[in-house]
């Protein structure tokens, strides 16, 4: 599959038809470098969960509480921080990645390539997803180690659940790329709608502690279905019951991704 | 341009128009550039380089006319035709901390056929500065990286957009130096520039356009002669010598001479050669002697009645 080639004595690759999944597959690598060589997404993803584990175990401990039915705070924070890190993957990473890089002439770049724009994006999205689980395996590991958090549920639904979740938190930072005339403003639209919403779904902080006024708007906000599908999958809840919540993610992806789709923009 | 009748020229434009709205950026141009030629556009700011060349990259439909690129529709077959062609970007960047040979290697993989990241890199004179970073990159590297990018495919015609500008004289010298060695591997190469010294030395022919059509297109030296206006040779010349025997040259119009300056005006292949040899022969003690001629900016100034300014 290498040859030399004509005057020059370039060497040529020659790979005939495997060209997709390859492409797909150095763009995750890529991806994953420069995810690990930027600290402050590193910082959001890695560390940021951690300080929570640390803090709020700290502050609350594990103790079994009739409030979260016989678990401790610790058990229920586990799903609860795999949500914040979607969320702010989403909604300031993929948002504000997005938009940086077309603003920059990075996805200009892209556009002059053979590449497809769904493949960019399923790199995009997996590497997203990858640093997710990362974070998440983060989490988990301090949890066990300091406060033997529990597990009930099935692993393979939880799996299932993080990569729904994932995407349409990831779609509604496509979108928010879409809607944001630049990387700041991006950036800006990111913060405002996630920072409420991290402490009105239960994602920092529990429902169960907040008054009715506030359980109330938090029905309204995406990242709640993602505290409750998951919670329930961890705590080994069938599906069945979680219908509504994978219901609500199924339409966010859905309609985020197709608005998103339409207000894509290379440059 | 003596194509041969099994031959297609890499790109064929016909009646190419395009408007946004009101505004008229490309108001219906034909040409063809010809295989292994350094071709180059070249008009000032908003002629309508940028678009014309992004119609025959598919990038952008034409209103109206026809694009032909390695003889298929560039905005219907995009993702074969990206396969073949290589693009330097005026207006791109690179994520900050990719470094040099992940860059190389990463748009690589996106193509079935890719050029070795090694020979990349020593091609392009990169080799020491391979796990640098983008951001880290001066201006002149940057643009070598741009350059390598777009011949990571082995292609067949690439487009430089802009290529030197912000370069310093000497890099950009350089520069010239690498494009007539791609060209010389066997690529057709299409350049925009305003810079009309850049059209000039680089270019085998150039396309002249402004406010959207072509005002003129031919090699440079053709459009320069085009021009009919006289050569000027300057020399200094001792007090008290005179070389008003030159006039009697057939390629000399007229020689002026003050103080210890002369200037001869004249045209024509030869003028060069016969000033100096007769000044030689009748043995005047000349010094430094130089020539000057018209150039492209004085073809784009007398075919518009504007200079061209950036």
């Amino acid at each position: 599959m290498t040859r030399r080639d004509g005057p020059g004595n370039l060497t040529v690759v020659d790979r005939g038809s495997s060209v997709t999944v390859r492409g797909l597959a150095s763009l995750v690598v890529a991806n994953l470098r420069l995810y690990v060589r930027e600290p402050i997404g590193t910082f959001f993803t890695l560390a940021f969960p951690v300080m929570f584990v640390l803090i709020f175990g700290a502050i609350y401990g594990n103790e079994p509480q009739d409030m979260f039915d016989g678990y401790g705070s610790m058990d229920i924070s586990m799903p609860a921080y795999t949500a914040l890190i979607l969320g702010s993957v989403g909604l300031l990473g993929v948002a504000i990645n997005t938009s940086s890089y077309r603003e920059a002439g990075i996805l200009r770049r892209f556009r002059m390539t053979p590449l497809r724009p769904l493949v960019y994006i399923a790199a995009d999205v997996t590497a997203n997803l990858i640093m997710t689980l990362t974070g998440m395996v983060g989490v988990l590991v301090v949890g066990w180690l300091l406060y033997r958090v529990r597990f009930e549920g099935q692993a393979v639904s939880v799996f299932l659940a993080v990569i729904l979740s994932g995407t349409a938190m990831f779609a509604v930072g496509y979108l928010i790329a879409g809607l944001a005339p630049n990387a700041r403003a991006a950036q800006v639209i990111g913060m405002v709608v996630l920072y409420p919403m991290l402490f009105l779904s239960g994602a920092a902080i529990p429902l169960e502690v907040m008054p009715d006024s506030v359980r109330t708007i938090s029905d309204y906000l995406p990242l709640t279905y993602v505290v409750r599908l998951l919670r329930g999958l961890w705590f080994g809840e069938p599906w069945g019951s979680l219908l509504l919540e994978t219901g609500v993610l199924v339409g966010v992806l859905v309609i985020c991704t197709a608005i998103a789709v339409r207000l894509f923009r290379w440059e | 341009m003596g194509l041969g009748a099994d031959m297609v020229a890499p790109i064929e434009v016909r009646n190419l128009r395009r408007t946004y709205g009101d505004v008229v950026a490309v108001d219906g141009i034909s040409f063809e550039v010809a295989e292994g030629e350094i071709f180059g556009l070249v008009g000032p700011n908003g002629a309508g380089k940028t678009t014309t060349i992004e119609c025959i990259e598919g990038l952008r439909r034409p209103t109206a006319g026809q694009v032909r690129l390695l003889a298929m529709d560039p905005s219907t077959e995009r993702r074969v035709v990206a396969e073949r062609i290589g693009v330097q970007l005026q207006e791109s960047a690179l994520p900050s901390r990719l470094h040099v040979e992940e860059a190389l290697a990463l748009f690589g993989s996106f193509y079935r056929r890719s050029i070795n990241v090694d020979d990349l890199l020593e091609l392009l004179a990169l080799t020491e500065k391979r796990k640098t970073a983008f951001a880290k990159l001066s201006g002149g590297q940057k643009q070598r990286l741009f350059i390598a990018l777009a011949l990571v495919n082995g292609p067949e015609l690439v487009f430089f957009d802009e290529l030197t500008t912000g370069l310093d004289p000497q890099a950009r010298r350089s520069m010239w130096d690498l494009v007539r060695q791609i060209r010389d591997r066997g690529c057709t190469v299409v350049i925009t520039t305003h810079y009309m010294e850049e059209a000039e030395r680089l270019c085998d022919r150039v396309m002249i356009v402004d406010r959207g059509r072509i005002v003129a297109l031919d090699t440079p030296e053709a459009l320069i002669d085009s021009l009919n206006v006289d050569k000027r040779i300057v020399f200094g010349l001792p007090e008290g010598q005179d070389v008003a025997s030159l006039t009697s040259l057939s390629a000399v119009s007229r020689v002026e001479q003050n103080d210890e300056r002369v200037l001869v005006y004249g045209h024509g292949d030869r003028f060069t050669g016969a000033v100096v040899n007769a000044l030689e022969d009748t043995g005047v003690p000349f010094t430094d002697l130089r020539t000057e001629q018209p150039n492209l900016e004085d073809v784009f100034l007398s075919l518009t009645g504007r200079e061209m300014r950036e």
